[in-house]
């Protein structure tokens, strides 16, 4: 690869699937998602890494695709909304969420829903929040205050909170 | 943003010397660089992936000290036992910042690195003493109820915005950087520069300095130690004010204490004198109160931001009272 150049040739593994593609290095994972594949489940909501909106997963952990520029992530394995379920197929946690009524315009949703499955992996490995009484301690009980300090890289402007958090408890059962 | 040339060099000495050859800067989780480019407010021609260099570890240092690589994730950081126990205060500090996503990619050498979240600094628009050495700095007229009230000057009152640096100031950690005529070791209390009349500059860095590993020295009594952050939302804000403790107390009596405030002044602000009147002394609400107010003699609050002084001495109070088991 040219230090001169400003594109380069990157491979994407999106959802099992490995796209060749020529970019702009300053073209981020959510603008190749969007752009360049066609994947529009994952959402632009502020660009700046502080709505959640473009919550995917990278090589398995929740991360905001807007802050990611597709260059670093040559040969890692990206997980979208379009990963997880499909309206025929939907993932155990979109099945909560309709369950629930945990969206109202349903813009954030697909972030949120990425961002719950991969913070149930967090609480599974045992990893603390800022709520969490005692940080050495090695069992997370996961009630309403940690499913919403852990979920709170994701905003709602319909305000649907309530049933997110009951969406996620029910998932987390 | 400006379009820039990109290189994942394998060698530490390989990026440095990219970085060294100018208008470049260095790339690890890029959650605060990426934003910055956006905004127009960094502007490198070529970024450095270190993501390739073998920064990425958590290591047990003799004597029950940590070494962390700067390329470490800070939620690995957070999520690591060694630091879980012997270091709460760092633990809680790093997940107090940012959100799941966020603490996902950014790395511990960014961290420290992050620049103030100013309004005035992140607006290309306005003037700002710091992103555009002489330009003015309106902040001190203007929307400042989140800036410092310690160790500004006239030509800038931005803060540092990082909560992992309060901890890492408080357990006395030392940075290890690579430079371009070798490598060295400097403690986290002579790291960042106060501003001055050059806020430009806010570290005892080379421009192409690379950090390479944070060493966070043993502190035994750091087992009892917490981090308390106030914000003006639940989550997910950055501090209005925040403190770093932990306290040594046997039989009533302070025999040791490590107190570092965020969020008041430019630099992580370790409150030696405050330290200073407590050791020796009764644990008691007075005694922590006092200490604050001590620290807290030397503010030069603003229009609107005198409330930090009342806030940062009731906190102060609150997490030392908790610590030692004394009744506020």
């Amino acid at each position: 690869m040219s230090e001169a150049s400003t594109s380069s040739t990157v491979v994407l593994c999106v959802n099992g699937t490995r796209h060749r593609l020529r970019l702009d290095h300053r073209t981020t994972v959510l603008d190749a998602l969007r752009e360049h594949l066609d994947l529009t489940g994952t959402k632009k909501g502020c660009d700046h890494g502080q709505c959640g909106a473009c919550t995917v997963l990278l090589d398995g952990r929740r991360v905001n695709g807007c802050l990611v520029l597709a260059i670093t992530t040559d040969g890692k394995q990206i997980t979208t909304i379009e990963g997880l379920g499909t309206s025929g197929d939907l993932h155990p946690m979109q099945q909560v969420f309709v369950a629930q009524d945990a969206l109202q315009c349903g813009y954030c949703t697909p972030g949120q829903v990425c961002s719950a499955v991969a913070m149930l992996q967090e609480v599974q490995q045992g990893w603390p929040s800022a709520v969490t009484a005692d940080v050495a301690d090695e069992a997370i009980k996961l009630d309403g205050t940690e499913i919403r300090e852990r979920m709170s890289g994701n905003l709602c402007r319909c305000g649907a909170y309530a049933n997110i958090v009951a969406a996620i408890t029910e998932a987390a059962r | 943003m400006r379009e820039f040339a990109y290189a994942r060099p394998g060698h530490a000495e390989e990026a440095v010397r990219l970085v060294a050859a100018g208008d470049a800067a260095y790339l690890a989780g890029g959650t605060n660089l990426v934003d910055l480019m956006k905004l127009g407010v960094a502007r490198p021609g070529l970024l450095v992936d270190i993501t390739a260099l073998g920064l990425d570890f958590i290591a047990a240092a003799p004597g029950d000290g940590l070494r962390v690589g700067a390329g470490t994730r800070n939620s690995d950081l957070a999520a690591s036992p060694l630091v879980r126990l012997r270091y709460p205060v760092l633990a809680q500090a790093i997940l107090a910042g940012a959100s799941g996503q966020l603490r996902n990619v950014a790395t511990v050498g960014g961290n420290l690195l992050q620049r103030t979240r100013c309004s005035y600094f992140q607006d290309v628009s306005k003037p700002c003493n710091k992103r555009s050495p002489g330009s003015g700095c309106p902040a001190r007229t203007g929307e400042h109820h989140n800036l410092a009230i310690l160790g500004a000057s006239e030509h800038c009152i931005a803060t540092h915005p990082s909560d992992m640096a309060v901890a890492l100031s408080a357990l006395d950690a030392v940075v290890r950087v690579r430079e371009p005529d070798g490598e060295r070791d400097i403690p986290l209390a002579d790291f960042y520069l106060l501003p001055g009349d050059r806020p430009d500059r806010e570290t005892a860095l080379h421009p192409a300095a690379l950090i390479t590993a944070i060493d966070v020295p043993p502190l035994p009594f750091a087992r009892r130690s917490a981090y308390r952050k106030v914000r003006e939302r639940a989550s997910y804000a950055f501090a209005v004010g925040s403190l770093a403790a932990a306290i040594d107390v046997a039989d009533g009596v302070v025999r040791d204490v490590r107190l570092s405030f965020g969020a008041l002044a430019p630099v992580p602000w370790r409150a030696r004198l405050a330290e200073e009147a407590l050791r020796g002394q009764p644990a008691s609400p007075e005694a922590f109160r006092d200490a604050a107010a001590r620290e807290l003699a030397a503010a030069r609050p603003l229009r609107d931001n005198a409330y930090k002084i009342n806030l940062i001495t009731a906190a102060t109070e609150q997490v030392l009272c908790d610590l030692s088991g004394v009744t506020p």
